[in-house]
């Protein structure tokens, strides 16, 4: 099979490890994944400040690329690669990525936080650079010619002036480079770059349009056998009793494996294991420790607060509240979410001679490796955690989570055991983006203007870490105990410079379901709420959406931004919602409109991403059936800045992306549970757009070459709610404060009106 | 047993992929006598003699399909797990569907989910696999 045929090999030297290969880049992500190589002892470094960390050139002057940072679907594969390329002077042809295993890429952190480029490519780029130095340097000395002689044309470096040169897999000698990072390294001048700014073809995509990519739920081992889990039927409930002979028909059942309230099947093939987890009879306790989703906001507010989380404090926001003319007061929330990947995690394990290698799509394997060896007890050294890509996750959901379930079955069985989830176990077990709730206040004075703004949020407290996994919890083994959101209080603060504004996030004890990060974590909700209530402030004064923003905006590139979004939007100056057809323009979109029960409006918004970053700015176009209470987003223009682009069809790719599923989140998503469990356990209970309901989208990228890059991967997703909100405003004149925003829910609003 | 498993583990093949196990999301699409059916829910025993196209068979790297190549020249994926679905229902549509609208195409691909929100190339790699075809 075109895959597993390796095309070159090569010992890092003195390493004795094995690094296979393969000719064609589109394939190369997953290639040692696939090759099988078992839990290394080797001693290649992975030392963050080591240049061989990160590059390895052969003697045929093809690079290896040792990324940390791992492609989940995202294309930065492509995008590393081209700035490897561009840093070197080498073809994009030549150069193989490693992602994610712990035995030979750095610990860069985890995959998340759209911080690949922003972070882990500028990391790469440096070691790049100063590779490309020092190979300039040594070139210089073989060829007797000052560096300032030298040019670098396809990894061959030679001299200006006469016909000498040498090549990059001459001048490595089949050495590594033996260099620590030189973060002083001169860098390229982005006004000579060929390939970062290009829009590369993804190196992945040829092969997996043709059933050629190895995805994880692909992998394979031999001998492996497969295994599902059987989840409690409660949350908390815990098992009573398995009766075996339920499955002993079960062709080829190898063991049925229980520990504590963690179960689970293992069988010679998958059929046989799902059939199994199907068959087998198991008594669970009941377990009713969840609020009544009905109560779930009364639920969150009555919460015990554990800390608070002051964002942003100027002047005195409370007390300037209590002296306004007038003052406006909202409540805002979001439901619980799920990842809702299409396929089932996956993860693959072996224990072999004391050591454990566990293949899955963890974010994060250098994580996930010491929470495996903590989960068994092991020492983590005895652990290899490799990356092989799956379906996409859009955040931390159960990747990890199973591979926590292979390793405790291939523990109990001896042999290598491959768990894919099923459908349910994903819905009802990955864990969830957490119940977000927000009051928000705002004081205005006697000419319209806004003099204090303060905001309160409700939100499980924890932030960054790892995420318990299921099985070790369930099985009694060691385990974090915390909950881990996510950085779910950012963008609390706002971009607008008011005089008074306090904003505060309640961290609260427990939240009904164990959350994790969600694509723009608390980014994405919390933008909702400010901006769809800033548009509340503009509504009020009666100000056109755009001028009230830019009226307390004093950021340049935020500024222009904003220009850039109103010419591409068409934007019309305007106060919503809209009364007549005289207001509009007469282009089309623009055009106020009510055809029969359909009434159309536009929304515009706007966000600095952790107010330090990538800028974005949205008009959403919506249709409003006011009979159904159906909203159809028409269409979305965006405009986005992050800075240095390195590959603008991937960052378009990611903002087209960003906003089909995030209007999916908005118009039709919500996790539903009883008091045992959650109860949305498929796509016809949890429902999420279809091909009829997408919205057309133009984005528009603003390219800065010599500033830095910044994270494409989830800032656009935090636009998208209050776009659509304002553009519901505008249609119909009701304010929509609740994702999602389902037919009853405009229904209810229009009524209350 | 379904069809789906005896693809996948039996013969090795890696165009149909897991998603639901309900016929619910498409990613397991083959074509059965030229027809987009959803091997997941698919008993074996209902193959017969019919003839079972993958993605595999639709098209390779050296001779690919129209509408594989579309998407490429499209970029239509970005995690890619549902695009097996989404080629082979579009390729089972375009046989018997000469120049659709693009509301045609969207309501062909309306049982398909794609979670990335790869929609908009996925339409245009159709459209664009349409004028070819």
């Amino acid at each position: 099979m075109l895959l597993t045929k390796p095309t070159r090999r090569h010992f890092l030297k003195g390493t004795g490890i094995l690094i296979v290969s393969f000719s064609l880049p589109s394939l190369s992500t997953t290639a040692f994944a696939q090759s099988g190589t078992p839990a290394s002892s080797g001693t290649k470094t992975v030392a963050l400040d080591d240049v061989d960390a990160f590059l390895a050139i052969d003697p045929s002057g093809s690079v290896t690329l040792y990324s940390g940072k791992v492609d989940l679907g995202t294309g930065i594969t492509t995008a590393l690669t081209q700035i490897v390329a561009e840093e070197l002077d080498v073809p994009l042809a030549r150069i193989q990525v490693i992602e994610g295993d712990t035995a030979l890429t750095p610990a860069q952190g985890k995959t998340w936080g759209s911080l690949s480029i922003q972070n882990g490519g500028v990391q790469i780029r440096q070691a790049a650079a100063t590779a490309r130095h020092a190979l300039l340097q040594e070139a210089a000395k073989r060829l007797g010619v000052p560096v300032e002689d030298l040019i670098i044309d396809q990894g061959t470096v030679r001299s200006r002036s006469g016909a000498a040169q040498v090549t990059y897999g001459e001048l490595i000698g089949g050495k590594t480079f033996s260099l620590k990072l030189d973060k002083e390294a001169p860098l390229k001048d982005p006004a000579t770059y060929k390939i970062v700014g290009q829009p590369v073809p993804r190196v992945d995509i040829p092969g997996k349009m043709t059933g050629q990519f190895t995805y994880m739920q692909d992998f394979k081992l031999p001998g492996m056998l497969h295994g599902r889990v059987v989840r409690p039927t409660g949350i908390g409930s815990t098992l009573l009793s398995i009766d075996e002979s339920s499955v002993k028909d079960v062709p080829g059942l190898v063991k049925v494996v229980r520990q504590g309230n963690f179960l689970g099947v293992v069988a010679e093939s998958e059929w046989g294991a799902i059939r199994a987890a199907q068959k087998l009879k198991v008594s669970w306790s009941d377990w009713e420790g969840l609020p009544e989703q009905s109560q779930l906001w009364e639920h969150v507010r009555a919460t015990k607060v554990n800390k608070d989380d002051v964002t942003s404090n100027v002047g005195s926001a409370e007390q300037t509240l209590q002296q306004a003319a007038k003052r406006i007061s909202s409540t805002y929330n979001f439901a619980i979410h799920t990842h809702g990947s299409i396929g089932p995690s996956c993860a693959v394990a072996e224990i072999k001679e004391g050591k454990l290698t566990c293949w899955s799509s963890s974010q994060a394997t250098h994580d996930l490796r010491l929470q495996l060896a903590a989960m068994l007890s092991m020492s983590d050294t005895d652990v290899r955690a490799i990356y092989v890509e799956g379906s996409g996750c859009y955040g931390r959901n159960g990747h990890e989570d199973a591979a926590a379930d292979a390793v405790l079955l291939a523990r109990a069985v001896g042999r290598p055991v491959r768990v894919q989830w099923m459908r349910a176990d994903e819905h009802g077990w990955d864990p969830k983006g957490p119940p977000t709730l927000m009051d928000l206040q705002a004081g205005l004075d006697a000419n319209g203007n806004v003099i204090a703004w303060y905001s309160q949020l409700y939100v499980p407290e924890g932030a960054i870490g790892n995420v318990k996994l299921v099985a070790a919890e369930l099985a009694g083994l060691p385990h974090e105990t915390g909950m881990v959101p996510g950085n779910v209080i950012q963008n609390t603060a706002i971009p607008y410079a008011f005089p008074n504004v306090r904003t505060v996030a309640h961290r609260l004890a427990e939240t009904p379901l164990r959350p994790s990060w969600i694509r723009a974590p608390g980014r994405m909700q919390n933008t909702f709420c400010n901006e769809s209530f800033m548009d509340e402030l503009a509504a009020a004064v009666g100000a056109d959406p755009l001028e009230f923003r830019l009226r307390y905006l004093n950021d340049p590139r935020g500024v222009e931004l904003l220009k850039r979004l109103a010419s591409l939007a068409r934007w019309q100056g305007r106060s919503s919602p809209g009364q007549s057809s005289s207001d509009r323009s007469s282009s089309d979109r623009m055009a106020k409109r009510e055809t029969g029960d359909v009434a159309t409006g536009r929304g515009l918004t706007y966000v600095k991403y952790e107010l330090a970053r990538t800028y974005v700015g949205a008009v959403a176009d919506v249709e409003v059936n006011r009979k159904s209470g159906e909203i159809h987003v028409k269409h979305f223009a965006v405009v986005q800045d992050c800075g240095q682009i390195i590959n603008p069809d991937g960052v378009k790719n990611q903002v087209e992306g960003n906003v089909v599923q995030t209007v999916s989140r908005v118009l039709k998503e919500e996790v539903t549970f009883d008091r045992s469990r959650v109860t949305s356990l498929n796509w016809a209970s949890y429902r999420i757009l279809t091909f009829p309901e997408i919205p057309d989208v133009d984005v528009e990228l603003i390219d800065r070459p010599t500033e830095k890059p910044w994270g494409a991967g989830e800032p656009s997703a935090a636009v998208v709610p209050s776009a659509i909100s304002n553009a519901v405003f505008d249609a119909v004149g009701v304010r929509l404060r609740s994702v999602p925003f389902t037919p009853a829910k405009v229904l209810a609003a229009m009524q209350n009106s | 047993m379904p069809l789906l498993y005896a693809l996948r583990d039996d013969l090795g093949l890696h165009g149909p992929r897991f998603g639901c196990g309900l016929g619910q999301c498409g990613a397991c699409t083959v074509h059965l006598d030229g027809r987009a059916v959803r091997s997941c829910v698919t008993p074996i025993s209902s193959v017969g003699k019919k003839k079972i196209v993958t993605l595999e068979g639709l098209g390779t790297l050296e001779k690919l399909h129209p509408v594989q190549k579309a998407f490429i020249e499209e970029q239509a994926a970005q995690c890619g797990y549902c695009i097996n679905g989404m080629i082979m229902e579009a390729a089972a549509f375009l046989a018997s569907n000469k120049g659709p609208s693009e509301a045609q195409i969207k309501q062909a691909l309306a049982r398909n989910l794609c979670r990335c929100g790869t929609h908009l190339r996925i339409v245009r790699a159709v459209k664009r696999a349409a004028a070819s075809v």
